[in-house]
């Protein structure tokens, strides 16, 4: 075969990639492609300024130790791994603790406005399951300063030319082709290979279904907390393209895995955070000791007050990790009925104060405004002077698309391996919240940026590799695998149109919802997820039957879009239910009460999901173990969990410093 | 408490092609503690049905994060542009008053409630609102900065792109191209910034000429309205500046 070019196909095309998802992760992996000299088509289902990573708002951890702390990357792996009850494989979590401190510098040359110290230093502070102050931090509005300097970067490689081999500009071709408001279907895969080919998208505004060709495919595309209907997640967030790529074949792992998160306000619409750095500044959580007390928050005296997570767990205090907080909070609230009580509806709510009024004004104001603002403007309260009420909402997603990684013998990754974020279908890769690998079994506060870029950071360097060593392009795949895919997706699509039955699809979703956020949350009973596994089948019954609500064409159609994401995220669903019945033991945000310690010997591993549709129901098959082909090479996948790094060892918040004894030799700042 | 009720009047539109298809449409929902008015919007879509009882689509509108931080559900709310998220019903309706949406107009309708803000990416393309990075490898820390300077710095960053500021700008119409506060408050923010500054000129460049900075009629609408109460008025003053001084003196850094 002769030498292929690449920058052109055979047929003379220009050869791209593309990255479907515009947060911090697709973006990331667009600036390296880019750098690479890859072309791009970015695909986004909302303008990317407006992806859900711009919620973030604590900050982003690396450990720079500017503090005089003695904090290193070792001791931010350790316990990271700690704080996910090591469930991750620890090369991956090595690998982006080492990056952190290059991350957030890059972050900083891109023009983030990061807090400062007096001395014009980056400034640090405190999150969950750390002694150290290892936050890096913009405001509370970290999380919209870091996507908006990737949203730049990636807006100038739309502005730049592409090159071919000898430097030549090719007229009309840039680095980025942004396609904003446009829906992931599916991927395409090459008939004979089964290669990832390019994809299937739909324009939101017309509701044109087309297909694309990538050399290499990357999802970018996030959570899935809209399974449990209201959450902190954004409305985007509902899982679809990840749902989309596990029925096409590709491995879901620890999808029972699901954040929640301790501190977030109610709304008739979604769960708002109020942001873990409250806490990390010095916010305490309370409960009035008396649980009839009827004065306000700031009427209860010091005396009359239960510090309960400073009591219980003195070494970690208020920033024990999200899981642990969430289930106090519960217990408080729901087992022993000790939450806010309320004198208009004489009862004990579910809430509990998080309180920021003894600290200084002006520290508040410059660090945490943004989320102090949020809370002043939906509950129409001043939480400068008056306790705030919050209660536990669904956060995050540490389960997703199954990846790979290379080890290298450092114990960290081979850099630039085609294997590291790759999916177990050829060409597809994954990055982001929608894959599973950095937070185990319980995801640490302020990790989350990182491991998004981290991810970016690797997936992009790993496409690159992928495609050098392409026989073919994807551009030369027969054009017949491709009409076809678009034809799959657009008969799918016309038999949502026709669906008129009686069903409405949003009130569907809420009955789902509601059943997941009630059953499948902080605690978990095996008899109550059997009837959670019932409804999620009798609900997917029911979607059969859903008639839709718009049959608009050619133009935005909001209601026969939703129908789709529905039937991925009951998709989900199941993988989340099943695997959360099949784990017979508590392992971080995996809690059964029946069963409530952690069992290495049976479960020290992944949950490993494929799809298997069968004649009338989809069901879930859980293995232990399968293999995928990459570059050539066939790879054998266990779900023994990679602890090469860190002994596992039963997490004890109650000790300060427990979490980090290893890299510290018991040293605590 | 269940008889309380909200009432919701949309300016409904299916295209920007199909004028005729402009209408009123009421609706009454059942009243919700913590109401917003992207809730009463998704009440309505369980169960389309207006006032009067007639079968409807659901209303088709833009959100995405619903805390005020994404720039997605920006709408005109009783005559006034801002973000449906932080709309919330009982501040606007406390006994029952019907609450009005309409979409932006100073944009291309898409559907509805949504429009099209293209332009304003766009204007972010021409202005070169971003740092002029070597790259994304290790190249150790950034410039060091001032605690004053990112007091300064951090507000203007946290423009979501949500439109208020050219819908309420009485120069943005038909027979002005003017770019709007949105990017030159963008021009400033990186002008301040240390890296940022060393391309300054190229973005003044960019605001100097047709539908520029110049244009501005000095209407104040902009930081009136703006959800995350930008210093456009002062952003708009300093960029105005540093644009005079490259007039008046940029031939001589020729």
């Amino acid at each position: 075969m002769a030498t292929q070019s690449m920058t052109r196909s055979a047929s003379g095309e220009v050869r791209r990639v593309i990255v479907v998802g515009g947060g911090l992760a697709g973006l990331m992996t667009v600036i390296k492609l880019c750098e690479a000299g890859v072309p791009v088509d970015l695909f986004s289902l909302v303008p990317v300024k407006r992806s859900h990573s711009v919620c973030a708002q604590g900050g982003i951890n690396a450990s720079v130790n500017t503090k005089g702390e003695g904090d290193s990357p070792q001791v931010h792996l350790e316990e990271t791994v700690y704080g996910g009850d090591f469930l991750a494989n620890q090369p991956p979590v090595k690998g982006m603790a080492d990056a952190a401190p290059g991350i957030v510098f890059m972050l900083d040359r891109m023009g983030v406005p990061f807090n400062r110290t007096s001395e014009g230093l980056l400034d640090f502070r405190r999150f969950g399951g750390t002694l150290f102050h290892r936050t890096a931090f913009a405001g509370a509005t970290t999380g919209q300063q870091l996507l908006y300097a990737l949203d730049e970067q990636v807006r100038r490689y739309e502005s730049i030319g592409v090159e071919d081999e000898r430097g030549i500009h090719i007229p009309g071709e840039k680095m980025v082709r942004k396609r904003e408001w446009w829906d992931f279907l599916g991927i395409v895969r090459d008939d004979t290979s089964g290669r990832c080919v390019g994809i299937v998208a739909q324009d939101l505004k017309t509701m044109e279904i087309r297909s694309f060709a990538g050399d290499a495919v990357a999802l970018a595309t996030g959570g899935c907390g809209i399974v449990f209907g209201r959450s902190t997640n954004s409305v985007i967030n509902t899982g679809t393209a990840s749902s989309a790529v596990y029925q096409q074949g590709a491995c879901y792992a620890n999808g029972e895995f699901i954040q929640v998160h301790p501190t977030a306000i109610p709304g008739a619409d979604k769960l708002r955070l109020i942001s873990e750095s409250v806490r990390g500044e010095g916010g305490r959580i309370w409960v009035p000791k008396d649980p009839k007390e009827r004065r306000k928050g700031k009427d209860v005296p010091e005396d009359a007050r239960d510090y309960f997570l400073e009591a219980k767990y003195p070494g970690y205090g208020n920033l024990v990790p999200r899981d642990i907080a969430s289930r106090e909070l519960f217990l408080k609230c729901f087992h022993e009925k000790r939450g806010i009580f309320n004198t208009r509806s004489a009862k004990n709510e579910n809430e509990v104060y998080l309180d920021v009024t003894h600290l200084p004004e002006e520290m508040l104001r410059k660090k945490l405004a943004g989320v102090l603002e949020i809370y002043e403007k939906f509950i129409g309260d001043d939480p400068y002077h008056n306790p705030m009420k919050v209660f536990p909402a669904v956060h995050y997603s540490m389960g997703g698309l199954w990846v790979d990684f290379e080890r290298a013998a450092n114990g960290s990754l081979v850099n630039g391996s085609a294997r590291n974020q790759a999916t177990n279908i050829e060409g597809l890769y994954a990055c982001g919240e929608c894959e599973y690998q950095f937070h185990g079994a319980n995801r640490l506060g302020a990790n989350s940026l990182l491991s998004c870029i981290y991810g970016g950071m690797e997936c992009g360097p790993a496409m690159v590799t992928y495609r050098k060593g392409m026989a073919r392009s994807s551009y030369d795949v027969p054009k017949r695998t491709f009409e076809l895919a678009e034809k799959r997706e657009r008969d799918a699509y016309e038999r949502i149109l026709e669906m008129d039955g009686d069903e409405n699809p949003y009130r569907l979703h809420e009955e789902l919802a509601q059943t997941m956020l009630i059953h499948c949350t902080i605690e978990r009973h095996n008899p109550v997820l059997d009837t959670v596994l019932a409804k999620v089948e009798e609900i997917d019954d029911r979607s059969k039957r859903v008639g839709v609500t718009d049959t608009a064409t050619g133009r935005m159609n909001q209601g026969a879009q939703f129908v789709r994401h529905l039937k991925n995220m009951i998709v989900l669903a199941r993988v989340i239910a099943q695997g959360a019945r099949n784990r017979d033991e508590s392992r971080g945000a995996h809690f059964k009460p029946e069963i409530p310690n952690r069992d290495d010997a049976n479960w020290l591993r992944t949950t490993l999901a494929f799809h298997r549709p069968g004649e009338r129901d989809a069901a879930v098959e859980y293995v232990r173990g399968f293999d995928y082909a990459i570059a050539g090479k066939s790879i054998h996948i266990t779900d023994a969990v990679d602890i090469s790094l860190v002994k596992p060892r039963v997490r004890k918040y109650e000790t300060a410093g427990a979490a980090s004894t290893n890299a510290t030799e018991g040293h605590t700042p | 408490m269940s008889e309380r009720r909200v009432r919701l009047k949309v300016r409904r539109q299916d295209g920007l092609d199909l004028p005729k298809s402009k209408r009123w449409e009421e609706f009454v929902v059942d009243w919700q503690p913590q109401m917003n008015v992207i809730s009463v919007l998704m009440e309505i879509r369980k169960n389309p049905v207006t006032a009067s009882g007639a079968k409807t689509t659901p209303v088709v509108w833009e959100s995405v994060c619903l805390e005020e931080v994404c720039g997605s559900c920006t709408m005109i709310v009783n005559g006034k542009v801002r973000q449906a998220c932080t709309a919330m019903v009982d501040a606007l309706a406390p006994n029952g008053e019907t609450i009005t949406l309409e979409p932006m107009t100073k944009f291309p309708l898409v559907r509805d409630l949504v429009v099209d803000r293209s332009r304003m990416f766009e204007s972010l393309q021409r202005v070169k609102a971003w740092i002029q990075l070597d790259g994304s490898h290790e190249l150790g820390p950034g410039p060091r900065q001032s605690q004053e300077n990112q007091e300064e710095a951090y507000p203007l960053s946290r423009c979501m792109t949500c439109g208020c500021c050219l819908e309420a700008c009485p120069q943005i119409n038909d027979r002005s191209d003017f770019i709007g506060a949105a990017a030159i408050n963008q021009v400033r923010l990186f002008n301040l910034h240390p890296s940022g500054k060393m391309h300054a000129g190229e973005r003044l460049d960019a605001i100097m000429g047709d539908g520029g900075i110049e244009d501005c009629g000095k209407a104040q609408n902009c930081a009136a309205v703006c959800p995350k109460e930008i210093p456009l008025v002062d952003s708009i003053a300093d960029v105005g500046r540093q644009a005079t001084k490259r007039m008046l003196f940029g031939w001589l850094l020729k």
